[in-house]
């Protein structure tokens, strides 16, 4: 797997590695690295709490499930497959179910994980990079829409929308990301040929 | 892959991705993404565009001593016990909702039995047991009602729900479900609003048995 890390949050990141967060998470998953969770506590922390404050919680009660959320971050590491989604997007939804736990005082309901027959599996360096450039093809459709479509989807994904607007509002624009999740079924089929 | 053919509607998942649906409702989805290979895709879509927009935020800067914090107790916070794993014909959020337990059916008359889950303000979720060849009472809704078949199937006027299809019925619909015949039909149904019956005496029992 070729390393070479893209400086963080740039959309010139080169189309062929994985995101350097990524990078971090797998020497955290891999090698219980304290120093790369040290970096992705320093790049993600902020925009756990950027994300949160807008729920008008105070700022010690978003830096709680910061730090609970970072400590999970630790803990399921080892859940982590970088085939499957990206760094953002499954340290996203680590924040979010802390979010909703805290809330609602109640875990959220969460889909049983797909059973793998063989954990031991090298990852398939070709997948990760796969994913990555879907991940970036999927940030620059979403920086080409129109700037209220895109400040729509902003707001649906950082909980400052109810269901009701996200089913009235953001269907249209969303529709860019129908190739992503095309390929997104492509490789899940993939992965239970292999395992089935 | 499983041969779902009745999905969740796309700003469902995405509400859930967003953390935006109610406990029951998040219920259902969590359940049928868990037998819905297609609706998992979708969802992991919606996690990636979620992860983007949450990756370009402006970040807020935390309290200076919050890393030394974590760092320091990394390995002494004891982790949470995971969901309770998928049993039978029951993933594992409804395992969940069910404290592990089998369910405690209540009959509801005609065969037809349920086991509350939630109810609360935002709506309530139960599992619905029907015999085969028995109908759900005739019935609308205020607001939405999900129904996702974990066993056997039903088929009612908009078409045919197998395993693992979820039933999306919005107030204009009334409908009349059939459990088909074979096995009973067992299936997760939530609401945001409580359930209207056509016909009077459902409707004086319905506060009684909460759906």
């Amino acid at each position: 797997m070729p390393v070479k890390p893209a400086p963080p949050g740039t959309s010139d990141a080169p189309m062929d590695a994985p995101s350097v967060q990524t990078l971090w998470l797998l020497a955290v998953r891999d090698h219980r690295d304290r120093a790369a969770f040290g970096q992705l506590f320093d790049f993600y922390a902020p925009r756990i709490k950027s994300m949160l404050m807008r729920g008008g919680m105070s700022a010690a009660a978003v830096e709680d499930i910061v730090q609970d959320a970072m400590i999970k971050v630790w803990q399921r590491a080892e859940q982590f497959d970088p085939t499957r989604a990206p760094a953002s997007a499954w340290i996203y939804r680590i924040a979010r179910n802390r979010q909703i736990e805290v809330l609602r005082r109640e875990r959220r309901p969460l889909p049983d994980d797909l059973i793998s027959g063989d954990e031991a599996s090298d990852p398939d360096a070709a997948d990760i990079i796969g994913l990555q450039q879907d991940a970036n093809h999927l940030r620059a459709a979403l920086h080409r829409l129109p700037q209220d479509q895109r400040i729509m989807i902003e707001q649906a994904f950082l909980g400052e929308l109810t269901h009701s607007e996200i089913r009235d509002a953001t269907g249209l624009a969303l529709g860019t990301i129908k190739s992503r999740i095309r390929l997104a079924l492509e490789r899940l089929r993939h992965d239970l040929r292999t395992l089935r | 892959m499983n041969t779902v053919t009745h999905h969740l509607p796309d700003w469902m998942i995405r509400a859930y991705v967003a953390g935006g649906l109610g406990r029951a409702f998040s219920l259902v989805v969590a359940a049928h993404v868990t037998l819905c290979d297609e609706c998992r895709a979708q969802m992991e879509g919606e996690e990636a565009s979620g992860g983007i927009v949450f990756e370009d935020q402006r970040p807020e800067a935390v309290a200076v001593d919050l890393k030394a914090r974590v760092m320091a107790s990394l390995d002494t916070v004891p982790a949470s016990p995971a969901q309770p794993a998928q049993q039978g014909i029951y993933p594992g959020a409804v395992m969940a909702a069910l404290k592990g337990r089998a369910p405690r059916w209540r009959t509801l008359g005609g065969g037809i039995r349920q086991a509350v889950l939630s109810h609360d303000a935002e709506g309530s979720a139960r599992l619905l047991y029907i015999p085969g060849r028995v109908a759900v009472p005739d019935h609308g809704h205020k607001g939405l009602e999900l129904t996702l078949v974990l066993q056997g199937s039903f088929a009612d006027e908009t078409g045919r729900f197998a395993v693992g299809d979820v039933e999306v019925a919005g107030a204009e619909l009334e409908h009349q479900p059939i459990a088909e015949q074979g096995a009973p039909c067992i299936c997760l149904a939530a609401t945001d609003a409580p359930l209207r019956f056509s016909s009077f005496v459902p409707r004086l029992l319905q506060p009684i048995f909460r759906i």
